[in-house]
C-alpha cells in the first residue's frame, strides 16, 4: 500500500465488496459443542421445574399409604412394590419424582438469583478497590477480609438467626435465603475481580481510554469490565454449584427452605437418615445437582470462548 | 483561570511552553509505607513547541522521556513547574477543561498491540471520541470512522474487525486513526514506530509526516532513534536522566553537536556504507545511565564524561543558548565560548 497517497482509497475496491459478515455471537457458541449440550440440559431442567405442576404424577406434599416406615423402591428397582412412584418415595412416603420437579423451581432460583446478587456486588467493589487503588482498595479489600476470616457456617447461622428471630415466621423466607447467601459469598468475586483490574488498568489502552476523553466510570465499566468477563463468567458458573450446596447445608440445619416444600437441598439433605436402606433418596437430587451443576459449568466455558474475540 | 485563560489565547508562537517541569515518583518502603526517596522522572526541564513544528525528544531509556509526554497530556500529573498550551496553563485545569482539553491534543502510543482495547471493534475504537465529545452520532460518526480509516491507509470495511485480525503497522495506523478522530492541533507521539518493524516505520513515519501536512498538525516526537527523528523533526531536544542537556534546529544539531553526551549518540548510529562505517570513530561511553533516583552532582553527565572537569561535579549547568536557538547545558562549551568539543579524534574516546 502506498504511504504516499493515504488519503485514495486502494483502486477497485468499493467499500462494500469486501463487507465482511459479522461472526456473531451465537454462531460462536453454537461451535462449542459440550455448551450447546449444556444448554439443551438446562433447558430441559428449566422446563420441568416450569411445568412442574403438570409434570408431576403426585402432589409434592402427598403422602402415599402404601409408605410403612421405609421408602418405596422406584418401579425401574422394584415394579411390585413401587406403587406407581416412577421414581419411588422419600423417607416420609412423598413421591419423589413430583419432589425433584418442584425441587428444582426452588434450587434454580435460589441459584440463580444469589449468584446474580454476588456477581453484581462483587464485581461492582472489586472494580473499584482494583482501579482506584489506594484507600479505596483498602476499605474493600479489609471489608472483603472479614467476610472471608469469619466462617461461613456460624455467620450464616448467626444471620439467619437474627433474621428469623425477628420475623414471626418459624422458616426463612425464600427472598431472605438468597440475600443471605448472596451478601455473604461476594468476597470471592470480588478478589478475583479485583486482581483483574490490577492487571487491566496497567495496560496501554486503558491510559489510551482516557487520553482520548472516557471518565473513570467509561473506562471501568466499558474499557475493562469487558476484559474480565471470562473469570467473572467462570467464577459465576462454579458459584451456582456452591449456592445449591449452601442452600441444603442451611436446610439440614433448619434454616434453608423448610420440608414439606421441596428442594434438592432439604431432599439431599433428609435423605441421609434412610442411605443405607433406600440409595436413591440421596442419589436422585444428588444427581440433579450434578447435571446442573455441569451444564451451568460447559455453559460458562462456551460463554468464554464465545465472548473472547482472540478465539474466532 | 479559565476564563482568562481563554481569552489570552494566541494564534502565533509557540503552541506548548514547557517551564521548569518536574515529576518526581515517590518510593514508599517499610511497614509503615514511609516515603524514602523519589525517581526523579523529569527534573527541571524547560522547552517549547512551535505551531506546526515536529520536536524530537530523544534520549535512553529511563531518561524521563516517555514521562515527559505523559505529563504534558495530562495523563500523569506534574510535581511542579509550568506546561501552557495555546496560552492556557494545563497543569492548573480541572476535570471538564481537561476533557476540552483530549479534543485539541492526542497521543499515540508505543506499543500497537497493547494500546488497543482487545474487545472493542476497530470503528468503536475509532468512533469512541466522537460519541465522547459530541462531536457526531450514528450515521454521521460512521461515515466519519470511514473516512479516518482511509485518511490513514486502511479500508472503511476495517470497522468491523478486532485488533487482533491486524498486524503492526495496521494495528499502529488505527491508533493514529484514534488519536485523528477528534481533530486536535498537537499530537504526542510516543516511540510511535519502535514497536514495529523497519520495513513497516517508514510507512507509518511517512503517513505521519503526511498527516502534519495535510492537517497542520504539531507534532512532540518521543524517540530514541536517532536516525528516524532526523528525518521528521524540525528541532530536536536530548535528553539524559531527567533533564534536556542539549535542543537545536535538527541540522544544527546533528551537524554541529555541542554537548558530549550528544556526540557520543551521535556516534553511535551506523552508517549504511560499509567503507564509511570502517571509519567511523565511536565515542563509547564508560558505565551506565545513572539511576534517576540518585543523580549525580552537578553535571548529570559528569560520571560518564570523558572531558568532565573538577566544576562539572560540583556545579550544575545552565541550559544556555549558543546562538540562534542552539541549547546546551555544559561548562566545557561554556568555558570555550560555545566551541563543541571534539571528542571524535583524541586520546579522549574511551
Amino acid at each position: 500500500m502506498s504511504t504516499g497517497s493515504v488519503l485514495i482509497s486502494p483502486a477497485g475496491i468499493e467499500d462494500d465488496d469486501l463487507q465482511m459478515t459479522k461472526v456473531t455471537f451465537w454462531r460462536r457458541l453454537r461451535r462449542h459443542r459440550l455448551a450447546v449440550a449444556g444448554f439443551v440440559v438446562l433447558a430441559f431442567i428449566v422446563l420441568c421445574a416450569v411445568f412442574a405442576p403438570q409434570l408431576s404424577p403426585f402432589d409434592p406434599t402427598y403422602i402415599d399409604p402404601h409408605w410403612q416406615g421405609n421408602p418405596l423402591p422406584p418401579c425401574f428397582v422394584n415394579s411390585s412394590q413401587c406403587a406407581g412412584h416412577i421414581l419411588g418415595t422419600d423417607e416420609v412416603g412423598r413421591d419423589l419424582l413430583s419432589r425433584l420437579l418442584f425441587g428444582a423451581r426452588i434450587s434454580l432460583t435460589v441459584a440463580f438469583f444469589a449468584v446474580v446478587m454476588e456477581v453484581v456486588i462483587g464485581t461492582i467493589l472489586g472494580a473499584l478497590a482494583g482501579y482506584y487503588g489506594g484507600w479505596v482498595d483498602y476499605v474493600i479489600m479489609r471489608v472483603t477480609d472479614v467476610f472471608l476470616s469469619i466462617p461461613l457456617l456460624p455467620l450464616l447461622l448467626v444471620l439467619t438467626g437474627i433474621v428469623a428471630a425477628s420475623s414471626s415466621k418459624a422458616s426463612l423466607s425464600f427472598l431472605t435465603i438468597v440475600i443471605i447467601i448472596g451478601a455473604l459469598s461476594w468476597p470471592g468475586v470480588a478478589r478475583l475481580v479485583r486482581a483483574t483490574f490490577l492487571s487491566l488498568r496497567e495496560r496501554e489502552f486503558a491510559e489510551a481510554a482516557r487520553a482520548v476523553g472516557n471518565n473513570d466510570f467509561r473506562i471501568i465499566f466499558r474499557h475493562l469490565l469487558p476484559n474480565a468477563i471470562a473469570p467473572i463468567v467462570v467464577q459465576a458458573t462454579l458459584d451456582v454449584a456452591n449456592v445449591i450446596v449452601l442452600e441444603s447445608t442451611l436446610s439440614f440445619l433448619g434454616f434453608g427452605i423448610q420440608p414439606p416444600t421441596a428442594s434438592w437441598g432439604n431432599m439431599l439433605a433428609n435423605a441421609q437418615a434412610t442411605l443405607e436402606q433406600a440409595w436413591w433418596v440421596a442419589v436422585l437430587p444428588g444427581l440433579c445437582i450434578l447435571f446442573t451443576v455441569l451444564a451451568i459449568n460447559y455453559i460458562g466455558d462456551g460463554l468464554r470462548d464465545a465472548l473472547d474475540p482472540n478465539m474466532r | 483561570m479559565t476564563m482568562e485563560a481563554t481569552l489570552a489565547a494566541p494564534t502565533t508562537g509557540a503552541l506548548l511552553e514547557v517551564k521548569a517541569l518536574k515529576k518526581y515518583f515517590p518510593i514508599h518502603a517499610g511497614l509503615f509505607s514511609r516515603h524514602v526517596a523519589d525517581v526523579k522522572a523529569i527534573d527541571g526541564v524547560d522547552f517549547e513547541i512551535r505551531r506546526g513544528e515536529t520536536l524530537g525528544l530523544v534520549g535512553e531509556s529511563g531518561s524521563g522521556k516517555t514521562t515527559i509526554g505523559r505529563v504534558v497530556m495530562r495523563l500523569l500529573p506534574a510535581t511542579s513547574g509550568d506546561v501552557s498550551f495555546d496560552g492556557r496553563d494545563i497543569l492548573a485545569m480541572g476535570r471538564g477543561d481537561v476533557r476540552h482539553l483530549r479534543r485539541q491534543m492526542q497521543i499515540i502510543f508505543q506499543d500497537p498491540y497493547a494500546s488497543l482495547n482487545p474487545r472493542m471493534t476497530v470503528g468503536d475504537i475509532v468512533g469512541e471520541p466522537l460519541r465522547i465529545h459530541n462531536l457526531a452520532s450514528g450515521k454521521a460518526a460512521e461515515d466519519r470512522v470511514r473516512d479516518l480509516l482511509k485518511l490513514v491507509g486502511l479500508r472503511p470495511y476495517h470497522a468491523n474487525r478486532y485488533p487482533h485480525e491486524f498486524s503492526g503497522g495496521q494495528r499502529q495506523r488505527i491508533g493514529v486513526a484514534r488519536a485523528l478522530a477528534v481533530d486536535p492541533k498537537f499530537i504526542v507521539c510516543d516511540e510511535p514506530v519502535s514497536a514495529l518493524d523497519v520495513s513497516i516505520q517508514a510507512q507509518v513515519i511517512n503517513l505521519l509526516e503526511d498527516l502534519q501536512q495535510q492537517l497542520g498538525l504539531t507534532y512532540l516526537f518521543i524517540a530514541h532513534d536517532l536516525s528516524v527523528v532526523r528525518h521528521i523533526s524540525t528541532r530536536v531536544a536530548v535528553m539524559y536522566v531527567g533533564k534536556l542537556v542539549e535542543l537545536a534546529g535538527r541540522d544544527a544539531l546533528y551537524e554541529n553537536p555541542l554537548h558530549p553526551y550528544t556526540q557520543a549518540l551521535l556516534s553511535a548510529i551506523p552508517i549504511p556504507d560499509p567503507a564509511v562505517e570502517a571509519r567511523r570513530t565511536r565515542i563509547v561511553l564508560k558505565g551506565d545511565i545513572p539511576s534517576p533516583v540518585d543523580p549525580p552532582s552537578g553535571c548529570r553527565f559528569h560520571t560518564r564524561c570523558p572531558i568532565a572537569f573538577e566544576r562539572c561535579s560540583v556545579e550544575e549547568p545552565a541550559f544556555v543558548d549558543y546562538g540562534s536557538g542552539h541549547f546546551a547545558a555544559c561548562h566545557w562549551v561554556a568555558e570555550h565560548g560555545g566551541q563543541a568539543p571534539n571528542l571524535a579524534n583524541g586520546p579522549i574516546v574511551l
